[in-house]
């Protein structure tokens, strides 16, 4: 049978009207909202399971998390040691007016940052003070410590560093050149190791709090199975039926989060003591700085968005299956 | 409002449940679906409802031509249609009130909006004071008519039930056709599929009559197609 045309008419607006859904702007964030809160009601109902799940992501999360500030407080640690990274020129001269003149162009030159001059006497009064010798060097008859000048370079590249030493070593006068840099750079690249290694293994545990979360979705899409069938044929959409389960995921990337963070300052807070003992040991002052609010927020953000995503796979991967039937 | 064209399903098994049924329902119009289980009542009604697709033959509902849907257009042509089970699919961790209003939040309507509507359907079938229950505080009929005001709450072009009154005694089995009648009496086109023949044969309405997937009756005009 062929339409009327002004049936053929209505048809054509009822079939526009099933592409057009008159949602709102309110009425979405209505069901996001609605979505949000009665996931994490269910969540909180029970609050021994969401508790061991929060703490199983909270464990993978915490431990790349608290490398990757040991060494964020390590480098800055070393940035505070720069002024260590000075080179020594030990002077055979002790003449004044010849030391003066090599001061002066040790100053000018556009490879030095910085100089400073050491007496023979200052360095016997500072060692005297720091080494406890004291009462040895009392009783030698003359001041065995020569002149020194320490030297903090402009630049710290390496080689720059080398061409300034040789530079230094030519000088008249000079006995001997001494440069710390090596273990700045070791320290460095040290760090940079163990950073990408802190990298990796984020990355491998975020896969594997992907996958806890994805199967813990998994469970409740299971557990919800007669009530997603009930949805869709009452015209929910797929992305109304998965939406309280990707903020079910959300929710458990939080408490992972939280329980990250927890874990994190309980590991500081452990750390932290016997660090700056060891640390007072080489005359270092230390504290170890925690993540922050801003970090911390960082933390249950990139927390919520891997939960998320875990959910999302596992949506993808199951609610498509279940079908009223 | 529905057309059915030379429509056969065949299962996998090799069962064919439906086959080369053709009818057609008007606006506003209470038709029976009748036969013994197996007889392909609810395949029909799931063929009308997408939950299945028909192995030949085409269908019209509501002047949409269900081979030219899409996945995506789905859900909006489901919301067209008001279901009515013959265990009702009440959501039993949730009240009546948030059963009936299911529908609505799945369309997207304002709070208030749906709350006007959720009332009205609840006031509809009396159970305007039951609001706040749990299902499972109700009778079975109760229940049956909370599935229906959930129904028919999005004010559905077309009622669908599956045996909506396999589980009650037949005084509230009378009840709840009643309240049928009285939809399509506004407009509503209804479609029962049931078994109960005592009942059906004294509402005198238009029978489709299956046997083994076959139409062969149809009480408005006194023949097979």
């Amino acid at each position: 049978m062929a339409l009327r045309p002004e049936q053929r008419t209505r048809a054509e607006n009822r079939a526009a009207s099933l592409q057009a859904p008159n949602t709102s702007v309110v009425a979405a964030l209505a069901q996001h909202q609605s979505a949000a809160v009665d996931s994490l009601q269910r969540l909180l109902h029970e609050p021994l399971g969401t508790m061991m799940a929060s703490l199983v992501i909270g464990i993978a999360l915490a431990l790349p998390l608290a490398l990757l500030l040991f060494l964020q407080n390590l480098q800055s640690l070393g940035s505070g040691l720069e002024q260590h990274n000075n080179i020594s020129v030990f002077m055979a001269e002790r003449e004044p007016t010849a030391l003066l003149r090599v001061q002066k162009m040790l100053s000018n030159h556009k490879a030095v940052k910085k100089v400073t001059y050491t007496t023979p006497d200052q360095a016997l009064q500072e060692f005297q003070a720091k080494s406890g010798f004291g009462e040895a060097l009392a009783t030698l008859d003359q001041n065995p410590l020569p002149p020194v000048f320490d030297v903090q370079p402009a630049s710290e590249n390496a080689a720059e560093v080398a061409t300034l030493v040789s530079y230094l070593q030519g000088l008249p006068g000079v006995d001997a050149v001494q440069a710390d840099i090596q273990w700045m750079q070791r320290l460095n690249a040290i760090v940079a190791v163990a950073q990408q290694l802190a990298l990796l293994l984020a990355l491998l545990l975020g896969i594997g709090v992907i996958l806890v979360i994805g199967n813990t979705v998994r469970l409740a899409i299971a557990n919800r199975s007669a009530e997603i069938v009930v949805v869709k044929l009452v015209g929910g959409t797929d992305a109304y039926v998965a939406r309280p389960f990707l903020y079910t995921g959300f929710w458990y990337g939080v408490g992972g989060g939280l329980a990250a963070l927890v874990l994190v300052e309980l590991f500081l807070w452990g750390m932290s003591g016997p660090l700056a003992r060891l640390l007072a040991s080489y005359d270092t002052h230390f504290t170890m700085n925690g993540p922050g609010l801003s970090g911390g927020f960082a933390v249950l953000l990139l927390a919520g968005a891997l939960g998320w995503v875990g959910a999302l796979v596992s949506v993808l991967r199951h609610l498509r299956a279940i079908e009223p039937r | 409002m529905i057309k059915f064209d030379d429509v056969s399903k065949r299962y996998p098994s090799g069962q064919e449940a439906l086959s080369h049924v053709s009818f057609q329902i008007d606006d506003g119009e209470l038709a029976f679906v009748t036969g013994h289980s197996g007889a392909g009542k609810s395949t029909l009604l799931k063929l009308i409802m997408q939950m299945e697709l028909p192995s030949s033959g085409q269908m019209f509902v509501n002047g949409q031509n269900l081979s030219r849907l899409t996945r995506s257009q789905l859900p909006y042509y489901r919301r067209s249609i008001g279901l009515v089970f013959q265990d009702h699919q009440l959501l039993f961790d949730r009240t009546v009130y948030d059963n009936v209003a299911l529908p609505l939040q799945i369309a997207g309507y304002e709070p208030r909006e749906a709350a006007r509507r959720v009332r009205a359907a609840l006031d509809k079938v009396g159970l305007l004071q039951k609001e706040a229950q749990k299902p499972l505080e109700l009778s079975t009929g109760e229940q049956q008519r909370v599935g229906i005001a959930r129904a028919v709450v999005n004010k559905p072009a077309l009622l669908l039930a599956d045996e909506p009154t396999g589980n009650l005694d037949p005084e509230l089995a009378a009840e709840i056709m009643g309240l049928f009648e009285q939809f399509s009496q506004v407009g509503v086109s209804v479609l029962i599929a049931s078994h109960d023949h005592n009942l059906i044969a004294r509402m005198h309405h238009r029978m489709l009559r299956l046997e083994q997937g076959r139409l062969i009756g149809d009480g408005s005009k006194g023949g097979s197609h």
